[in-house]
């Protein structure tokens, strides 16, 4: 894997010291440098991420007696459509590729930067735009948008909250999306290291690409589609009003369209951290590198072909269901090779129970869960039962929570080290998983009972004979909020006062743990010659 | 001496010669007039289909001549092959819903 | 120093270290212009539903665009096409000024069509023909969801238009100052690729709203 020389040269020259002849913060936003821009990401989504909790957190607390005691039925409704916003649009969607992709893809590809590091920046900029907007949309004329985060028509249309203006930040937000994806394809179609061929790129990469290929071909369509609601409100054309001949089952198709193939974008970087991490912590190499690099196009191709699914119980044509159906079991068979090639790759390793492999672990277990309770969303007569459920609820939650987050929390275990050169507390890491594993179950896994039993989401109240399972749920969620504390002030400790991190603290084998930790600005001293796959466990020497 | 990296695409362009720009766009003009003519004649259902395929003939010569896709590098092919896929699939499947329902 | 010779396996030709990455800008050009493409799928399949639900009626509002001026504007386009493509072809000759007068063409061409656009909106909205418009509420729905998807369509088609104007006439300025030469003609290219599929967009409705007879 090229010249292994850590230039020690390097100490104190790294990107966290060269301003590039800015100061302080102008450094830091005008920056075209992929690692500061994915810094800056991490920081932002972060800040809208503690957002996003604080609202979920209320609408437990709402919970936790029936009745509407703490909110008015009205400011219920914005919360969850606020919450749907910000962990969506502003968290998971961006999330590991905004982030951990901006500084590490580069790097890992042995390039000095992405193809476009202006557009990058660019990117950023447009995110937090979009995000600022989104926040200011709370406080215009009307109030904060109660549609649910689907922006379903025509409520969407007449009700008198700040549609437009939430509407507005989800285009830009797009728009961020979309020229991330078109950097990454780019960037990796034309930047990788000499004799790195395709199938020598780590995994991390190639969910990256799969990513970005929907990013750029699934983003415009809900783009459209908002701007539609914008022209509705704005002109009152008709398009989507049924008084006027209108089809809100079309605003459906088109806003399904984007979201589902969108869950793929979440999903997708995840499970190629999880490849990168069980290779470092079982120190093998990875088992079935092709069918775990194909089936991540797989999934983003098949992801294309399954929205459907989302409007069983609306009043599309018999044909379309079962055709959606079928296309939806299809889909989780790529995920399934994934799964085994992981446990397989375990197998006779040598197994460190690091956080970051604690963290998987915990991910393939929510996320097998989330993903069996899909199937039985997926198939026509069970989902007529349980569509608008807390069953949907919970599924969703096990996926992006303890699928996408769960990992997002894992890679940051991984990677701060080498992004700070500082290392976190490991036993204080792994405790708060702990809370984090226990108080996600306590909060969700009751949703999925209420959901069987009738409960309906986004009420603002229920039925008393839901009390116990509810308060159940409250509670899980104050143990996963201790959890999500006590993660977050042990890395930020450790990212400013932790004990300084060697190159290769993990005994990982992509190029990222080649340089020094935290990385010069030019990334590599020499592009390095790539000679074989990554994965090769045999040359490593753990630090 | 280091191997002249790739750097421009293979055709830069210059292969193409303005007179075949010129014939090109004499197609167009005559295929806008073919789809004009063809709108006056009593066809039915047909005149929509007609109407798309001489778009999309149309729409062929600008992409593979004035767009260059023709001489490109494969990569740009299979780029836009993709690109169409996804087209193709988001209207099948709305249309198994929509053109179908009762 | 040829170290690319000594790497193992296939040889990869890697564009890292070059400050212009010609074949790189065009991948990231044509991938912008699929989003642009898919933008306008959208409406395109608001367009096929309701025109199969309300076929009738899509008819009879057809009757009322003017197909003259239709035409005049696709005529404009495709030799808006032809020219910005020798324009093109022009500076990678190292004929400059065929190249600037072949682009300003360009410019001017697009110009004529938002005249002939704004002379077109302007009868139909003194017929009554807008959107929300007092005389489409009488009409039937199929009628007033064609001219909604009308003006949504051919709106968000001109304001691509006039977006287009703008960058091609700055290319104008840096053609003049020597910043697009003929060893470095990518801005150029890339910005006739997204001229080219704004015509190609006009090809698709134009047939859609103004062949209805």
């Amino acid at each position: 894997m090229g010249d292994k020389s850590v230039a020690l040269m390097y100490a104190g020259d790294n990107y966290l010291r060269d301003t590039g002849g800015r100061r302080g913060v102008a450094s830091w936003i005008f920056s075209t440098d992929h690692k500061r821009i994915g810094v800056l990401y991490l920081v932002s989504m972060l800040t809208f991420f503690a957002v996003g909790v604080s609202l979920g957190f209320l609408m437990k607390l709402e919970m936790l007696e029936p009745g509407g005691k703490l909110f008015a039925p009205q400011s219920y409704n914005a919360l969850f459509t606020l919450h749907g916003v910000i962990m969506i649009f502003l968290f998971i969607i961006p999330g590991i590729p905004a982030s951990f992709g901006n500084f590490f893809l580069p790097i890992q590809i042995g390039a000095r930067d992405v193809a476009f590091p202006r557009l990058n920046l660019f990117s950023w900029w447009l995110y937090i735009i979009g995000g600022s907007l989104a926040v200011a949309s709370l406080f215009f004329q009307g109030g904060p948008v109660d549609t649910g985060w689907t922006f379903y028509v025509p409520y969407s249309i007449r009700t008198g909250t700040d549609v437009t203006f939430a509407v507005l930040a989800a285009f830009i937000l797009g728009f961020s999306s979309i020229l991330t994806g078109i950097n990454f394809l780019t960037t990796i179609h034309r930047m990788r290291a000499p004799g790195m061929g395709w199938f020598k790129m780590p995994l991390f990469v190639w969910s990256l690409y799969a990513t970005a290929w929907i990013q750029v071909l699934a983003t415009p369509i809900v783009g459209i589609t908002l701007l539609l609601i914008l022209v509705e409100r704005l002109f009152s054309v008709g398009i989507f009003d049924p008084g006027r001949g209108g089809d809100p089952l079309l605003y459906q198709h088109l806003f399904w369209i984007y979201s589902h193939p969108a869950v793929y974008i979440m999903i997708l970087p995840a499970m190629g951290v999880v490849s990168e991490i069980i290779t470092t912590f079982a120190r093998r190499t990875i088992f079935g590198y092709r069918a775990i690099a194909l089936s991540s196009l797989a999934i983003a191709f098949i992801g294309y072909l399954v929205w459907g699914h989302h409007m069983f119980s609306t009043g599309m044509s018999d044909t379309a269901k079962w055709i959606f159906s079928l296309l939806t079991f299809l889909v989780a068979v790529p995920s399934g090779v994934k799964v085994f090639n992981w446990v397989a790759t375990m197998y006779k390793g040598s197994i460190d129970l690091a956080p970051p492999f604690l963290f998987v672990m915990a991910f393939i277990f929510l996320f097998s869960i989330g993903g069996l309770t899909g199937l039985i969303l997926g198939s026509l007569a069970t989902d007529v039962h349980l569509t608008d459920t807390y069953f949907v609820v919970a599924h969703f939650h096990y996926q992006m929570f303890g699928g996408v987050a769960f990992i997002f929390f894992g890679a940051l275990h991984y990677w701060l080290p080498k992004m700070f050169g500082r290392m976190y507390n490991l036993k204080v890491a792994k405790w708060s998983l702990l809370f984090l594993f226990i108080g996600f179950n306590m909060l969700y896994f009751p949703m999925f009972i209420m959901g069987y039993e009738g409960m309906p989401r986004r009420y603002f109240t229920y039925l008393p004979q839901f009390a116990t399972l509810q308060r159940i749920s409250t509670f899980g969620s104050w143990v996963l909020v201790t959890g999500l504390i006590v993660m977050f002030a042990n890395l930020v400790r450790g990212v400013i006062r932790g004990a300084k991190a060697p190159a290769n603290p993990w005994g990982g084998t992509t190029l990222e743990w080649t340089i020094p930790s935290p990385p010069p600005k030019e990334n590599f001293e020499e592009i390095p010659r790539v000679k074989h796959e990554p994965y090769r466990h045999e040359e490593v020497v753990v630090q | 001496m280091r191997r002249a990296m790739q750097t421009t695409p293979k055709s830069a362009g210059s292969s193409v010669r303005y007179g075949t720009y010129i014939l090109v766009w004499l197609a167009l003009i005559a295929l806008t007039s073919l789809t004009v003519g063809v709108a006056g004649m009593n066809i039915g259902a047909l005149t929509v289909v007609v109407a798309l395929l001489i778009a999309a003939i149309k729409s062929s010569l600008v992409v593979n001549i004035f767009m260059h896709i023709k001489f490109e590098d494969m990569i740009f092919k299979v780029f836009l092959g993709i690109a169409g896929l996804i087209l193709f699939i988001i209207y099948a499947l709305t249309f198994a819903d929509v053109f179908i329902r009762k | 120093m040829s170290q690319l010779q000594e790497a193992h396996g296939q040889v990869i030709t890697s564009a890292e270290h070059l400050h212009r990455d010609a074949k790189g800008a065009k991948i990231g050009m044509w991938l912008f212009l699929f989003t642009e493409l898919l933008l306008f799928t959208g409406m395109f399949l608001l367009y096929a539903a309701y025109r199969y639900i309300y076929s009738a009626e899509f008819h009879r509002a057809g009757l009322e665009t003017n197909t003259l001026i239709g035409a005049f504007n696709t005529i404009i386009l495709l030799t808006s096409s032809l020219t910005v493509a020798i324009s093109i072809a022009a500076i990678e000759r190292g004929e400059k000024r065929l190249s600037i007068a072949f682009l300003v063409t360009t410019v001017l061409l697009g110009f004529l069509f938002l005249v002939n656009k704004y002379f077109e909106w302007s009868s139909e909205i003194s017929r009554g023909i807008y959107p929300a418009s007092p005389k489409l509420m009488e009409q039937s729905n199929g009628e007033n969801l064609f001219f909604g998807l009308y003006y949504a369509m051919t709106g968000l088609h001109g304001l691509h238009v006039v977006a287009g104007i703008i960058v091609l006439s700055s290319l104008v300025v840096l053609l003049v100052r020597n910043r697009i030469t003929q060893s470095d003609p990518v801005k150029l290219e890339n910005a006739g690729l997204y001229w080219h599929l704004v015509d190609i967009i006009w090809i698709f409705l134009f047939p859609l709203f103004y062949l209805i007879k």
